[in-house]
């Protein structure tokens, strides 16, 4: 049973890692580079719910609160492709990692300075609550989070596969040039994909605020969302997904069963794992071009 | 040059890579409905005059004309949406998406919806095979699978031009006749007007109905294709036959004619 309700938690957890993780792929997929400011991304996702919904700042409704923060999120990511990260089209693809690094300074300072070092909790309608299912505690931002990850998951694979924007951000992600010649505007479509990955941080933010407490270096969890990018297979949506479910488990089993400490150490040693013996990730998608 | 008026015609362009000039003031025209071919050796600048035409690059001087209106320096989007389609060399087909995805993608720029159904027919009626693989991952298919996926993808834009660069790279003779073949039925059946720049001159020369020779970025030779196919310089260095000489060996010094 303590089995059990270890797994509840840590799918829970590994639904967060893998909505952060899903940030990072789609990013690099569209656009070869890597966004180590995706977690800083998820902070002010939630810091922005935040202030939207708490009471002791608007006091909006739950509903409402989120909303507006997913649209804003996504404005903001998309403007941040357009005014930053463009600038660097044709530059090494270091100068964007280096870039990102700093952005996510940037992003915690301003958070640490508008609210406060201290960790705050999202006031959500499902608070304290939790089911009992003969013994075994689901609590509801528990089951919130998985819910929630997975209508998440199945509208953006609705999304890339049946809509024609994005078939082409597939299509762009797959071949940037031949993109070009069949017309695509690729540059807006970079900036579009900014957007989505905006979106997927902000919903990781307001789970992982809702489920725990939200700090300005709570972005740091990105590092652990990036390994499970890495054991998935850096370029695979379902295998992000995946990554971040199985970091999400190992680590309280770890916590459980291993000496201290070892949890800590336990998604880098997985990612250490992988990356030497499938080094292309769980799901790889990998094809060699024909000539 | 007795033909009707052109579709596309490039005047004067020059183009660079950094500091390196690859074209240097090279004027085509393409009249409508015809097939207009560019043969050169590899190095010659006929990919990048592709580019320049279809946006991807940017000429430093002189125009690229469409139907009237000057189209050199625009975003390529813009260009695929005012009629031109390009087939770019080695394929580029998306390699994780169906067939059928990679058509619809060629027809990303249409506007008129209704009529796409209508011309993926189109294309499966020319190419059958197509049909068959619908809804297998074009990156699995055999390299003149991908070929015609390419040609017919660029169809999908229903462009006024289409621009087809080395559709013979890295085929078998036999797949190379198969696809000309169809190159030709797509001009004669369909009216496409094409521009076609090809290495392998004898098969381009025989589909088109006019060549120029291109050389270091600069035209060298332009003419019917019949009159080129019996030009003696185009036999030699682009057709590989030897004349029987004098002495009956080959003269290895012989000089171009425009040199």
């Amino acid at each position: 049973m303590d089995i059990l309700q270890l797994l509840i938690g840590g799918i829970a957890n590994g639904c967060i890692y893998g909505l952060v993780a899903l940030g990072f792929v789609l990013i690099y997929k569209a656009t070869e580079a890597v966004n180590f400011a995706q977690g800083d991304m998820m902070m002010i996702g939630a810091f922005i719910t935040l202030t939207m919904v708490n009471e002791e700042w608007w006091g909006l409704p739950f509903g409402i609160g989120v909303i507006l923060a997913i649209v804003i999120m996504a404005g903001l990511s998309y403007l941040l492709e357009v005014v930053v990260i463009r600038k660097l089209f044709g530059q090494p693809q270091f100068a964007v990692v280096i870039l990102t690094i700093a952005l996510g300074f940037v992003l915690r300072f301003f958070a640490g300075v508008i609210w406060g070092h201290d960790p705050q909790s999202l006031e959500t309608p499902f608070a304290g609550k939790a089911f009992d299912i003969g013994g075994l505690i689901l609590g509801y931002d528990e089951a919130v989070v998985i819910i929630a990850t997975a209508v998440l998951t199945i509208s953006l694979y609705f999304f890339f596969q049946r809509t024609r924007l994005g078939v082409a951000m597939q299509a762009a992600s797959q071949n940037q040039l031949a993109a070009y010649y069949m017309g695509i505007p690729v540059k807006w479509i970079s900036s579009m994909i900014w957007a989505v990955a905006g979106v997927t941080a902000t919903v990781a933010g307001i789970l992982f605020a809702a489920k725990g407490a939200i700090d300005p270096a709570s972005g740091l969890l990105g590092i652990k969302a990036f390994a499970a990018a890495v054991i998935g297979g850096f370029g695979s949506l379902p295998g992000a997904l995946a990554g971040g479910l199985i970091i999400g488990i190992v680590e309280p089993m770890a916590q459980y069963f291993a000496p201290p400490g070892y949890s800590q150490i336990m998604p880098y040693a997985i990612m250490l794992i992988v990356l030497v013996v499938r080094p292309n990730g769980l799901f790889a998608q990998i094809q060699q071009k024909k000539v | 040059m007795n033909a009707p008026a052109p579709v596309l015609s490039m005047k004067n362009i020059e183009t660079f890579y950094g500091p390196i000039m690859a074209i240097r003031g090279v004027s085509i025209e393409v009249p409508k409905g015809q097939i207009v071919t560019i043969l050169g050796a590899n190095g010659a600048g006929k990919t990048t005059l592709m580019k320049t035409v279809s946006g991807v690059m940017d000429p430093e001087k002189g125009q690229v004309v469409l139907e009237g209106q000057e189209i050199q320096g625009k975003d390529p989007d813009h260009i695929v949406r005012a009629g031109v389609a390009h087939v770019p060399e080695g394929r580029e087909v998306f390699p994780f998406l169906t067939v059928h995805e990679n058509l619809m993608m060629g027809a990303y720029t249409r506007k008129d919806r209704e009529n796409i159904a209508d011309d993926i027919d189109m294309v499966f009626e020319y190419f059958p095979i197509l049909k068959e693989r619908r809804d297998q991952q074009a990156g699995t298919m055999s390299g003149g699978q991908q070929q015609m996926l390419a040609i017919g993808r660029g169809l999908m834009a229903k462009p006024k031009v289409m621009l087809l660069d080395e559709p013979s790279l890295g085929l078998s003779p036999l797949l190379v006749q198969e696809i000309f073949a169809i190159i030709k039925r797509l001009n004669a059946e369909q009216s496409v007007t094409m521009m076609l720049v090809e290495q392998n001159a004898n098969v381009a020369l025989k589909a088109a109905h006019y060549g120029y020779v291109l050389e270091i970025g600069r035209i060298v030779m332009a003419g019917e294709a019949k009159q080129l196919l019996a030009s003696q310089d185009i036999q030699e260095f682009y057709l590989g036959q030897t004349g029987e000489s004098q002495r009956g060996q080959k003269r290895w010094k012989r000089k171009k004619t425009w040199r």
